[in-house]
């Protein structure tokens, strides 16, 4: 997987596994993620006395956002059409990547720079504007390095999270034209692509970004990003777009900062991020710069079909990737094992939602119910419950094989009749346990084999316990 | 529904610890089934501090591998099965953090109506064994039978650890019962890779997950890998031998039980 396919199928996720953990190097820098992200993520929280207060509120003031969606957005586009911004709705990811392109091509426009958005990546709008012949930067330094490398993001915070520093250095040295320096440490690095980032945004014409929280009171949106070039892209073309979901909207500005509290803390364990903006519309009469035109589109894109649905506390997700630094899956296998813009037990969780359980069918699975997701989850998604309800659907629609399904049926069929199961495993254990009791387990079993894939199976003491305190019960009955 | 469920546990935490109690003894499918002499072990620690104990016959599981696999439909029936034969015991003690937690927090949210109030209320009086032992029966005395335990590190399972608070209970019991301190694993809060159904759907990840467990457990150089879920035990003895790496693996019954003359998890008679 050094190279990814443009177009990923979390259909592949259960080979990408395998071929993910025999890439030694990436396992051990995905290993030390899953040691330092969360340390960070506890050092931040513990030091904040308000997080779970907040985090309830959070989650309150969001389902009572989605309650009311309608009522929020519609007065958030009020807002925004008063602020002199143009807000468009898109059904899907085609009609948003053609709501902007037109916007681009309205304005003759050669040259885009974009700033770190989800929604994008998920709508492939870079893609788009390239087949229309549109030169496209990405200006978040990760999204940069895996635009360069032809690659798609491995985290939803840090989508270069998966490439070593040597990597980005070749990398630099490859598409950049260098001369004699040779780009010593990250330092130098981040100092060179600043330098050609720089000129992007000097010369773009259009200014593309997301948002971290849509605010109905005023028309606002809220960004944060940790290297400011979200105010480049949105200060100094002369058309901004701003690109996000229906979900994204909040009723105050208090709750947009509620949010942040929880998010950046969740998301890098900063206190706060490095660049927190509110854009308002296009630039007034005296002010110094600001763009001139600025769009708003706004996306469903099956928003409004999960809001129907029992997974909607899925639509409180404001994507700190915490439940991917947390998730013993994630951090085992990485980012794009998962073949989606989305991963980890969120993304588990929307990808088959947004494309279809059939064809993501084997993310559910991607869970041992650790529930560290949950426990760390700014906004209480009670994500190991939503995927078992994934698993659920799927053993409905019979997505889940008939081997599993029956097994499983004929398993909580003998269960459910105590007195036959003890006969039964009474006559079976007793065997396995003598066959087992040189030795203590076995390397082999039948019916067990995924069990004794990757461990030995455990032999059985003796008798079942049932039946040595049957055995007892009687004995003391007859001496009594 | 959760919160529900956790203030009657609280309510009953705070108004019972006298001995005399009726405990039903919830045997779990892999004690029955694996290593009985945990459930006689258990026996012996709930008679210690004055229970009387009974172990209803119309057990069997309590149907987490269905439920996990999301089978509803067919754990319906056995989480019904469970409150029937338990629901008039005064406690309901369970040698393992999972079992205990599907039967508090997963059986409410299955069932509907009545059967979720008869769910909501075994779930009040429904306890893990060590918080059982150290929160109502508050058992504190060392034991004076002799018997030293060597070094100990202990495996947090992580249905015990997250949906229960199981964490303080076993390491106290140890120190207070057998003066033994726990050698702490590095990333005690990371899955062993066992995850029920998991282990056989993704064997390599789940490989993958119980060598770094093991490796931690190794690295505390304590000679007992103590746990309260036969589940992760199983798994992790299980890739000890695999692998050739040395650590006994027990259950922390045994261990309070000071009942160390079995073979550990996976061994034979040798």
């Amino acid at each position: 997987m050094s190279s990814m396919p443009e177009e990923q199928s979390s259909a592949a996720f259960l080979g990408n596994v395998r071929e993910a953990l025999l890439e030694t190097d990436k396992v051990q820098r995905r290993d030390m993620l899953g040691l330092f992200m969360p340390l960070l993520r506890d050092a931040a929280v513990n030091q904040f006395d308000q997080f779970n207060n907040l985090r309830k509120q959070v989650k309150d003031v969001k389902q009572h956002t989605l309650d009311n969606l309608h009522h929020y957005l519609s007065q958030f586009e009020k807002e925004a059409l008063n602020n002199g911004n143009q807000v468009h709705f898109a059904r899907d990811s085609s009609e948003m990547n053609s709501i902007v392109l037109g916007i681009c091509q309205s304005h003759h426009t050669q040259r885009v720079v974009k700033g770190k958005s989800m929604v994008t990546e998920e709508t492939r709008l870079l893609h788009h504007l390239q087949r229309a012949d549109l030169s496209v930067v990405e200006t978040d330094l990760g999204e940069y390095i895996i635009q360069q490398a032809k690659e798609t993001p491995s985290h939803i915070v840090g989508p270069a999270l998966h490439k070593s520093v040597d990597e980005i250095r070749e990398l630099f040295l490859q598409k950049h034209d260098l001369g004699e320096r040779e780009l010593k440490g990250p330092p130098e690095m981040v100092a060179e692509a600043r330098s050609v980032l720089r000129e992007h945004f000097l010369n773009a014409d259009v200014g593309i970004i997301g948002s971290n929280a849509l605010i109905a009171e005023n028309g606002y949106s809220m960004l944060v990003t940790n290297e400011g070039n979200g105010d480049l892209c949105a200060n100094l073309p002369k058309v901004m777009i701003i690109c996000t979901t229906l979900d994204r909207v909040v009723p105050r500005t208090s709750d947009a900062m509620a949010a942040l509290r929880l998010l950046v803390r969740s998301a890098t364990g900063q206190p706060i991020s490095n660049y927190t903006s509110f854009y308002s519309g296009p630039r007034r009469e005296g002010d110094v710069d600001g763009p001139t035109e600025t769009h708003f589109v706004l996306l469903d894109n099956k928003r409004s079909d999960i809001l129907a649905s029992d997974y909607r506390e899925m639509l409180q997700c404001i994507r700190c990737g915490a439940c991917l630094n947390h998730c013993p899956i994630y951090i085992g296998v990485g980012g794009h094992a998962y073949g989606s813009v989305y991963m980890g037990p969120m993304g588990s969780i929307l990808t088959p939602l947004l494309h279809s359980l059939e064809e993501a069918q084997a993310l559910p699975d991607a869970c041992t119910a650790c529930g560290r997701c949950e426990e760390v989850c700014p906004s209480s998604i009670p994500l190991p419950d939503l995927l078992r309800d994934l698993r659920h659907e799927k053993s409905r629609e019979k997505l889940t094989p008939r081997r599993w399904r029956l097994g499983i049926k004929t398993h909580a069929w003998l269960l459910a009749r105590p007195r036959l199961y003890h006969k039964l495993s009474g006559l079976g254990i007793p065997v396995l346990a003598w066959l087992g009791r040189k030795k203590g387990s076995f390397k082999s079993l039948m019916l067990a084999n995924g069990w004794t894939d990757q461990r030995d199976f455990p032999a059985p003491q003796g008798k079942t316990f049932m039946q040595q305190y049957d055995a007892q019960r009687k004995a003391d009955d007859a001496s009594r | 529904m959760q919160r529900e469920a956790d203030t009657r546990v609280n309510e009953r935490k705070n108004t019972s610890s006298v001995p005399g109690f009726n405990v039903a003894l919830y045997v779990t499918c892999l004690v029955d089934l694996f290593r009985p002499s945990v459930a006689f072990d258990t026996i012996a620690l709930l008679e210690r501090v004055g229970c009387k104990v009974s172990v209803p016959t119309q057990q069997s599981c309590c149907g987490q591998p269905s439920y996990n696999s999301g089978d509803y439909e067919s754990t319906i029936p056995l989480a019904q099965q469970v409150i029937k034969a338990f629901e008039s015991a005064d406690y309901v003690v369970v040698p393992s953090g999972s079992c205990a937690g599907m039967i508090t927090h997963h059986y409410p949210k299955l069932l509907e109506g009545a059967w979720r109030e008869r769910a909501l209320t075994l779930a009040a009086k429904t306890f893990e064994l060590t918080t059982f032992l150290a929160e109502i029966a508050q058992m504190q005395e060392p034991f004076e039978d002799g018997v030293q335990l060597p070094s100990v590190t202990y495996h947090d399972s992580c249905a015990g650890l997250r949906e229960l608070g199981i964490r303080a209970q076993p390491r106290d019991l140890l120190k207070k019962l057998r003066n033994t301190e726990v050698k702490e694993l590095s990333q005690t809060e990371v899955c062993c890779g066992f995850g029920g159904t998991f282990c056989a759907k993704m064997p390599e990840l789940s490989g993958k997950m119980t060598s770094d467990k093991l490796d931690a457990a190794l690295a505390t150089e304590a000679q007992i890998l103590a746990g309260g879920d036969m589940g992760c035990l199983m798994n992790i003895a299980g890739r000890a031998k695999r692998l050739g790496k040395t650590i006994e693996v027990r259950h922390v019954a045994e261990l309070l039980a000071g009942n160390l003359s079995k073979p550990a998890i996976g061994e034979g008679k040798s």
